[in-house]
């Protein structure tokens, strides 16, 4: 299962799933990441760990740990 | 009959700065009962009988965060009039699904498209028309920046509202959960308010616990509403939740697709973006915010030219609290020919007290300004961004290190920047562990036995450094695996906004409300903690008679210092060193830089001391060997913090309990590492000697070993809910 933490910077992936339970996940939800939507993987903070993605227009950061929970394809 | 309007929005919409647009000076400022959560409200400018109500800014109302709860509660128990919505026009996609959210409540709704001249300027149309028939409301467009059509945009909700006016609820949802949804209608009618049926019947269909408990429906009904709802399941392929995020997202981008056109292609870097790829680089993200935090700390607390803060700060205290305020209550009180009593309470209790503490107004006030602007333009999430990979790893967000980082300088300013930090748990960790930061005022302290014992060395400041941050990362290892701070780290996921220009209104404003905050709790625990310390250090009981004393070896604080000594024990203050030092501690609780002048009294030094003490080196020598002076110094360092910070700890937890835990909890974990390093180091140098208190540190230390490195039982546990 390919995940938004294996995409790299300047990939465009499509959102096929969202695994895991709970408020993270609603709130990715919440964010706008949900079916189908193109995500598209802008940066990496500077130590590694969050990642910065573009989705419906705007700038979203989230944990690698969290972006595991959300299945991609593209 | 008072009209009622809603004000609801993203953060970073732009909503605070409408607000202050449409009630101007008319706030009032609280906290929503039982959370942590600023509650404003304030009436229209030019409308008297018009309540506006701002609502904390929120992405959607799911059960989760105390701000969404309170949001939700408060639309659904309190029956706002109207609804104005705000919606960032740049970012309209996202906003939009909290919009969708709103009308399901039923409320008369007004879309405000904030941010207006942006959308224009990247060439974007915006077809209000369409827009407010799709969503079935009414669409305005608006500059909150520039106060282009706010009042319009209030007016028309306040005419809505005076109308009861209802909105047409659009069709978000597809056939399927629409008739799953009229089943649960159906079934739960007369168990809940008839106007918000359809929004108990979505939550219901989300499986909402919160509103599962609230409506109390029998096991039976439950049942069968569960049978509804898996069916529906079943046919999309999907759980609950997802299904409706899913279809009110798919609704918006039909809505946008048909009432916006974008310019600018998909991912292009706009303005913002670019400013990004330089501010939040891979090499340059640090060197950056060093600079920034470098600025920030020079300008407010630094000792150059250009560092206002600690010009007007020594203004304040040496001028102002130094020579004109007590130069001019002198001449009144001589004037008035009052007793000698008084005239002590009011110069050296309430002006000494008060004045200390006032006069780090202007400091903060200065580093209150600089981070507002911080705020406003967009950085702070970014410094979010950066850090917080190394944070998260000891129970903080990423925005933690700003309230440690200001906390070198003062840790009252630096408490009350934990007001950035939107997760309840991360903003109480780091206002727990903040005070440990080694402030400026602690710094005579360290000067006074570095001078005095440690003939001088630097690295007794730079061990008290170290076990002021050790202490912080400690405590927030420590403090994450208790069940009240149980959960995951905060969920992460934020949105990075658009740099903007700082609006000049919200910038002060916001500094002044958190100035005005500091005066007023400042001015009641200070005054009121200095006016029993003063007391207790201007009377005594000599030869059996009480009376007023000059001597302060023989007042009530010096009595009641022997008299609690003994706790001290264990940490090696015994002798006559002890009650001493009991005493100075008590007195640091004004403010730290007042332990090394306790001692300079205490020691019977007659003339000016200087800030470290040097007059006095000699006789602090003779009292108190290297470990025991080491473990006195601990202690202060990391103590409970004085009353400024205390006032501002209670702001900053809005509750007693959390204050007087925090206290607690500074205090205790001050006195174990003070005990532990007393009793092993002082084996190793004989000047301690093996016995219970050895075994006792001994097991604090395996005690505090153990709590760190325990498994983090709640590490997988769902986050807290809210509240």
């Amino acid at each position: 299962m390919r995940t938004l933490k294996d995409a790299k910077v300047g990939d465009v992936v499509t959102v096929v799933k969202l695994h895991g339970e709970g408020a993270v996940r609603r709130r990715i939800m919440d964010m706008g990441i949900t079916k189908n939507v193109e995500v598209f993987v802008r940066k990496v903070a500077p130590l590694g760990d969050p990642i910065e993605v573009n989705v419906r227009g705007y700038e979203l950061s989230l944990r690698k740990a969290d972006a595991e929970m959300i299945e991609v394809t593209g | 009959m008072s009209i009622k309007i809603a004000l609801a929005g993203n953060p970073n919409s732009g909503k605070t700065t409408l607000f202050n647009i449409l009630t101007g000076s008319n706030q009032y400022v609280g906290n929503w009962p039982g959370v942590t959560v600023e509650k404003k409200e304030g009436t229209l400018k030019g409308h008297s009988d018009v309540v506006i109500q701002d609502l904390p800014g929120i992405y959607s109302l799911s059960p989760y965060s105390p701000e969404e709860l309170v949001t939700r509660t408060y639309l659904v128990n309190d029956h706002p009039d109207a609804i104005l919505n705000i919606v960032d026009g740049t970012n309209i996609e996202r906003n939009l699904y909290l919009t969708t959210q709103l009308m399901d409540l039923g409320h008369p709704v007004v879309i405000a498209v904030n941010m207006i001249d942006l959308v224009r300027r990247n060439g974007d149309v915006i077809d209000l028309q369409r827009l407010g028939k799709a969503m079935g409301c009414v669409c305005v467009e608006i500059s909150a920046l520039k106060g282009e059509g706010c009042m319009e945009a209030a007016e028309k909700a306040v005419e809505l509202a005076k109308n009861h006016e209802h909105t047409d609820m659009p069709h978000v949802f597809n056939g399927s959960v629409e008739h799953a949804l009229a089943h649960i209608e159906e079934s739960i009618e007369g168990k809940v308010q008839q106007n918000y049926l359809r929004w108990y019947a979505i939550k219901l269909f989300e499986r909402d616990e919160r509103v599962r408990e609230e409506v109390g429906l029998d096991q039976d009904l439950l049942n069968h509403l569960e049978e509804h709802i898996a069916d529906c399941e079943k046919e999309m392929d999907d759980d609950a939740e997802s299904i409706i995020a899913d279809q009110r997202y798919c609704y918006i981008e039909r809505v946008i697709n048909k009432s916006v056109k974008k310019k600018a292609p998909k991912h292009a870097l706009s303005l913002s973006d670019k400013i990004d790829r330089i501010v939040t680089n891979r090499i340059l993200a640090l060197p950056i915010f060093a600079c920034v935090m470098f600025l920030m700390y020079a300008i407010a607390m630094g000792s150059f030219p250009f560092s206002i803060g600690t010009i007007a700060t020594d203004w304040a205290n040496d001028v102002l609290f130094g020579e004109w305020i007590p130069g001019l209550l002198d001449g009144i009180l001589t004037a008035l020919g009052v007793s000698g009593w008084l005239y002590g309470l009011i110069m050296d209790g309430i002006v000494a007290g008060v004045g200390a503490v006032l006069g780090f107004v202007p400091q903060i006030l200065v580093l209150s300004l600089l981070l507002s602007i911080l705020e406003d333009v967009g950085y702070m999430s970014r410094v979010a961004f950066i850090m917080d990979r190394i944070l998260r790893k000891f129970g903080l967000s990423g925005k933690s290190i700003i309230p440690m980082l200001v906390a070198t300088g003062c840790g009252v300013p630096g408490i009350l920047a934990s007001r950035t930090i939107e997760q309840e748990n991360d903003r109480r960790i780091t206002v727990m562990t903040t005070g440990f930061i080694p402030c400026g005022a602690k710094m005579p302290i360290i000067g006074l036995f570095a001078g005095a014992v440690f003939g001088n060395s630097p690295l007794v400041a730079v061990s008290a450094f170290f076990i002021g941050v050790a202490a912080v990362v400690v405590s927030g290892v420590i403090l994450k695996k208790f069940k009240t701070f149980a959960g995951r780290p905060a969920p992460f996921v934020m949105e990075l906004p658009a740099y903007h220009m700082p609006s000049a209104r919200n910038v002060l404003r916001s500094t002044a409300d958190r100035a005005m905050d500091f005066v007023k709790r400042a001015t009641t625990i200070v005054l009121l903690s200095s006016i029993i310390l003063w007391f207790l250090q201007s009377y005594g009981v000599v030869d059996g008679v009480f009376m007023a004393v000059e001597d302060s070896n023989v007042s009530l604080l010096a009595d009641a210092g022997r008299l609690v000594a003994w706790i001290f024990y264990p940490l090696g203050w015994m002798g006559d060193m002890a009650w001493k030092a009991t005493v100075a501690t008590a007195t640091g609780l004004i403010a730290k830089e007042q332990v090394v002048m306790t001692f300079g009294t205490l020691y019977h030094y007659a003339g000016e001391l200087s800030e470290a003490g040097d007059e006095i080196w000699a006789l602090v020598a003779a009292d108190f060997g290297p470990v025991r002076s080491y473990s006195f110094m601990i202690f202060n360092l990391l103590c409970c913090p004085c009353f400024a910070a205390v006032g501002a700890i209670k702001r900053e937890m809005g509750s007693v309990k959390w204050t007087v835990g925090t206290i607690a909890y500074m205090c205790a974990f001050a006195y174990a590492v003070a005990m532990i390093v007393y009793q092993i180091f002082g084996l190793f140098t004989g000047e301690a000697t093996f016995g219970i208190f050895t075994i006792l540190a001994v097991a604090v230390l395996a005690a505090l070993i153990y709590l760190t490195v325990r498994k983090n039982k709640y590490a997988d546990a769902k986050i807290k809910v809210g509240v």
